[in-house]
């Protein structure tokens, strides 16, 4: 099966008279057709960044895209023309954000910002575009009249419900999630997650899902790729990343977890920040922060490495050449 | 919506009701008796003195001429001129067109210019439009009105003999008075648009529009210009306020017989009926304006409407 | 409870010191800004030192030298009563500072006394108080100043008494905005426990930490201040002859513009450097204080 998206070496530095940021280094990621990818890390680790790329809606400038290759269904979207790029957008691949208070236009009716994209992408009249747009409303569950009310009139789950039908409007074969819930009541949250997977397995769309929320990955996704300062430091399957996390970030990650069973008094956070962008250190990214640092951590970057088949790690740990598990003995 | 626009026309009328006991009770405390002014250096009887007093509505107590003043409003009657008796209001009638003229063509001009200039400088940030409009909103704010109007008749009316240099007849004699009046409205107009614009561009469903695959020159027209105009129209509902007084100076450099000379040369000579009917006039005149431009608002932004259901 | 109140208040004036330097740097950082201050301080300079920078007086006349035109002798000319135009408008800078700086004391007195009352007791009085303000500030500013005017009698004096009672509103205002702001703070609470009186704390607490934006409105008030000043004494209501006043200037030159131009150029070039001035450095002082509202 050949896969649906192929990102190759990417990276993005926003150039600011403060300095250069370096957002994103070096990127390397992967989604097959009808699959879903959790993209998890913490805020500021260049996740939004890298989509963003893909879509190529990044601000430029002072964002400025230094290297790499964007490959969808085998195309490079990096060398694609403006135009080439705005019939992609909306059509093969969508994004929804976070917040959808504010990502909806607020004086333009639900109606006519659904009926936009479809009307955009298909040689359709604008009138049938309304009538499809209403479709759509009902396929997310919100009654067809509202279709001529604004957004305002929609509480906080029902705006993130007519962003998705925006977003899948079209069919695109890749929907991108931006923290689509974080936003949303928890049990709001649960409904439009519900609402998400069954649209994608009815239209077979593939997803890559951004979150913070492991329980989400959990629920909803079958492989995961973990960021941090600008790279991904382990991706591998659901499972890979579950039961054999090899990464101290991605351990230290499921440890911040409060376990409803055992008996701690306190929380285990990660200790220290992310390090600023503008100032990478040498070496890993992770060294300050990391429990298992070895010496040589803090002046060489290790290389990602594939421990098992799908499962990568980029740590010095692993670059051994027994791969062993060197903290089995924990 | 009839419901809003119901509301705010009444609410109008308290406003309207206030700016009238305001401007009368400023003018009611001027020192000095106009009767001795008129009467100076004659030898009147008390009688005279009170029939003059009469004839001018200055007798009877403070609530009693208010009582008076607003009776007469209402049946379009502002007193008496004090040197020439002759009805504030027909004098009213005679400057306030011109005033108009000069302040509605200010008004039209700025707009469209100044949205166009804010526009086009947001769309380029960073680059020369943007210094060009931001500068020239620096200089429209900082320049002297009467003097910008001294230097344009200079060039245009003495040396090339284009326009003419006083009066208000036709459309050239409107271009200098309308254009001077208009260039401090102009620059805040463009400022307002230009960082509604940049702020509105950066906003999430401006994101969520191209991600969409909208063309770029629609974002800006069918997603962007909308939401940015909101706080524009509020600048240009500011700015009738100064176009008054920007029309005010022009008049007096262009010799031109409105609304301005008519108060400047009525304070001068202690004519208080001329001045409060005059500032009255222009105040109630703003009071529609402001009006007009709140109904504005309830046709381009829905969630104003909706507060009216 | 005393010691810990001291505490807090030496920890905020530690903060303002800290703060100083910080908000001078990115002041320092702003090319248009310092060109603004380089600007006011030439006009400083001037009013400071106008008696003595030429040989000319600024009010006698001197028929022999009448409608000259700039020269090395007369930087500017004379105009048409003799006087050397430059010495008259370096006078006129005293004029011009004169009317920005008591205007702008007017109004912020007034403003703050009136915004610290209405943000302080809240409720009834506060509602009553910013409903008359709102009005206020919705009369156009050469309106108002005008009609104060009219009532007070033309003179240069009335006219800084129209402007400041005009700008009332602005700080008014900004000190109610600071005021609600801090109203709830813990220190505000401490003070009170201490036993500080309303007053105490208004001035000794809400003042100092409001002042930021007040010297904002300030600064950027003070060139529209001094527009309108010249513009009341172009139409005839400001200064009486021979007072050297920039737009007084304007409005005698006018008569001889055909032939004798320069006597209206200078002083409307001063008002607009003036203007321009205080705008630039008003910007400056606003993108210092808080970078944030810059685009």
């Amino acid at each position: 099966m050949s896969k649906l998206l192929e990102i190759k070496n990417l990276t993005v530095h926003y150039e600011t008279v403060d300095g250069v940021i370096h957002a994103v280094e070096g990127l390397n990621l992967s989604l097959e057709k009808g699959q879903t990818l959790g993209l998890v890390g913490e805020t500021g680790a260049g996740k939004t960044t890298t989509m963003k790329a893909i879509m190529r809606i990044l601000p430029e400038p002072p964002a400025k895209l230094k290297s790499g290759e964007i490959f969808f269904a085998g195309e490079d979207l990096l060398k694609k023309t403006v135009s080439e790029m705005r019939k992609i957008r909306g059509k093969r691949i969508s994004m929804i954000f976070q917040d959808p208070m504010t990502s909806l236009n607020p004086i333009m009716t639900v109606g006519h910002q659904i009926a936009e994209v479809i009307h955009i992408h298909n040689n359709i009249s604008k009138r049938d575009a309304e009538v499809e747009a209403a479709k759509m409303l009902e396929t997310v569950g919100i009654k067809a009249e509202r279709a001529n009310d604004y957004p305002h009139q929609f509480s906080g789950g029902m705006k993130q419900r007519v962003v998705i039908a925006m977003a899948l409007a079209c069919n695109p074969d890749l929907l991108i999630a931006d923290e689509p819930t974080t936003a949303l009541d928890v049990t709001i949250q649960a409904q439009v997650l519900e609402l998400m997977r069954l649209l994608k397995v009815q239209r077979e769309t593939a997803m890559i899902l951004i979150t913070h929320d492991l329980g989400i990955v959990a629920e909803t996704c079958d492989s995961v790729a973990i960021m941090y300062a600008g790279e991904i430091v382990e991706k591998g399957s659901l499972s890979d990343i579950f039961n054999d996390a090899r990464h101290p970030y991605t351990k230290g990650l499921f440890a911040c977890i409060p376990d409803l069973f055992s008996e701690a008094e306190m929380l285990t956070p990660i200790p220290g920040q992310m390090p600023d962008p503008s100032e990478l250190p040498a070496g890993c990214n992770f060294c300050s922060r990391c429990a298992y640092a070895m010496e040589g951590c803090g002046s060489r970057d290790p290389a990602m490495r594939e421990i098992a088949p799908g499962h990568f790690v980029k740590c010095h740990r692993w670059t051994g050449e027994t791969g062993k598990d060197v903290l089995d003995d924990e | 919506m009839f419901k809003y626009i119901l509301r705010r026309i009444l609410l109008m009328i308290p406003v309207m009701l206030f700016v009238i006991v305001i401007v009368f009770t400023l003018m009611y405390f001027t020192p000095g008796d106009p009767v001795d002014t008129i009467l100076a250096g004659s030898d009147a009887t008390a009688q005279t003195r009170e029939a003059l007093r009469e004839e001018l509505g200055l007798n009877g107590t403070y609530l009693e001429r208010l009582g008076r003043y607003i009776g007469g409003l209402l049946h379009g009657d502002l007193g008496l001129d004090y040197n020439s008796r002759m009805p504030v209001i027909d004098i009213i009638k005679v400057a306030f067109p011109s005033t108009l003229k000069i302040a509605g063509a200010a008004i039209a001009f700025a707009t469209i210019l100044g949205i166009a200039i804010g526009i086009w400088a947001a769309v380029n940030q960073y680059t020369f439009a943007d210094t060009f409009a931001t500068i020239l909103a620096l200089l429209g704010n900082s320049m002297p009105v009467f003097w910008l109007a001294l230097l344009l008749m200079l060039q245009f009316s003495i040396r090339l003999r284009w326009l003419p240099a006083t009066g208000l007849d036709g459309w050239k004699g409107l271009i200098m008075p309308a254009f001077c009046t208009s260039v401090s409205s102009l620059a805040a107009i463009a400022r307002m648009t230009r960082s509604s614009m940049l702020e509105v561009i950066r906003s999430d469903y401006i994101t969520t529009a191209r991600a969409k695959g909208v063309r770029e020159a629609n974002v800006i027209t069918e997603h962007a210009l909308g939401n940015a105009m909101i706080p524009v129209v509020t600048t240009i509902g500011i700015q009738f306020g100064n176009l008054l007084g920007g029309a005010v100076l022009t008049e007096t450099v262009f010799a031109i017989p409105g609304m301005g000379t008519m108060i400047v040369s009525a304070i001068k000579a202690r004519n208080i009926p001329v001045v409060q009917g005059g500032v009255l006039v222009c105040a109630l005149s703003l009071c529609v304006l402001n009006l007009v431009i709140d109904l504005l608002y309830g046709f381009i932004d829905p969630r104003i409407k909706s507060q009216y259901k | 409870m005393k010691e810990n109140n001291m505490q807090k208040q030496e920890a905020l004036t530690y903060k303002h010191r800290g703060q100083g330097a910080e908000i001078w740097r990115r002041f320092r950082k702003s090319k248009t800004a310092m060109l603004g201050l380089f600007m006011l301080l030439v006009l400083v300079f001037l009013a400071i030192f106008a008696d003595v920078l030429t040989p000319y007086d600024a009010t006698k006349s001197d028929a022999a030298n009448r409608m000259l035109q700039p020269s090395a002798e007369h930087l500017f000319g004379t105009d048409e009563l003799g006087r050397d135009i430059f010495t008259r408008i370096a006078m006129g800078t005293r004029i011009s500072l004169t009317v920005g700086l008591v205007s702008v004391t007017i109004s912020a007195v007034g403003g703050i006394i009136l915004g610290s009352i209405a943000g302080y007791y809240g409720g009834k009085v506060d509602t009553i108080i910013m409903r008359f303000v709102d009005i206020w500030m919705a009369i156009p500013s050469l309106l108002l100043n005008i009609t104060i005017v009219a009532v007070l009698g033309v003179g240069l004096e009335n006219v800084m008494i129209a402007i400041g009672i005009s700008n009332i509103p602005g700080y008014c205002r900004t000190i109610r905005a600071s005021i609600m702001s801090i109203k709830g703070s813990e220190y505000i609470e401490a003070a009170k426990a201490s036993g500080a009186s309303d007053a105490r704390i208004i001035l000794s607490h809400i003042i100092p930490n409001s002042l930021a934006p007040l010297i904002v409105q300030a600064t950027l008030r003070m060139g529209a201040s001094i527009l309108i000043c010249a513009s009341m004494s172009f139409m005839g209501l400001g200064v009486v002859p021979p007072t050297p006043e920039w737009g007084a200037m304007l409005s005698t030159g006018r008569s001889f513009l055909r032939d004798h131009p320069h006597l209206c150029t200078f002083p409307g070039g001063a008002i607009m450097y003036t203007v321009l001035a205080m705008n630039l450095l008003g910007d400056g002082i606003r993108d210092a204080l808080d970078p944030k509202l810059k685009n």
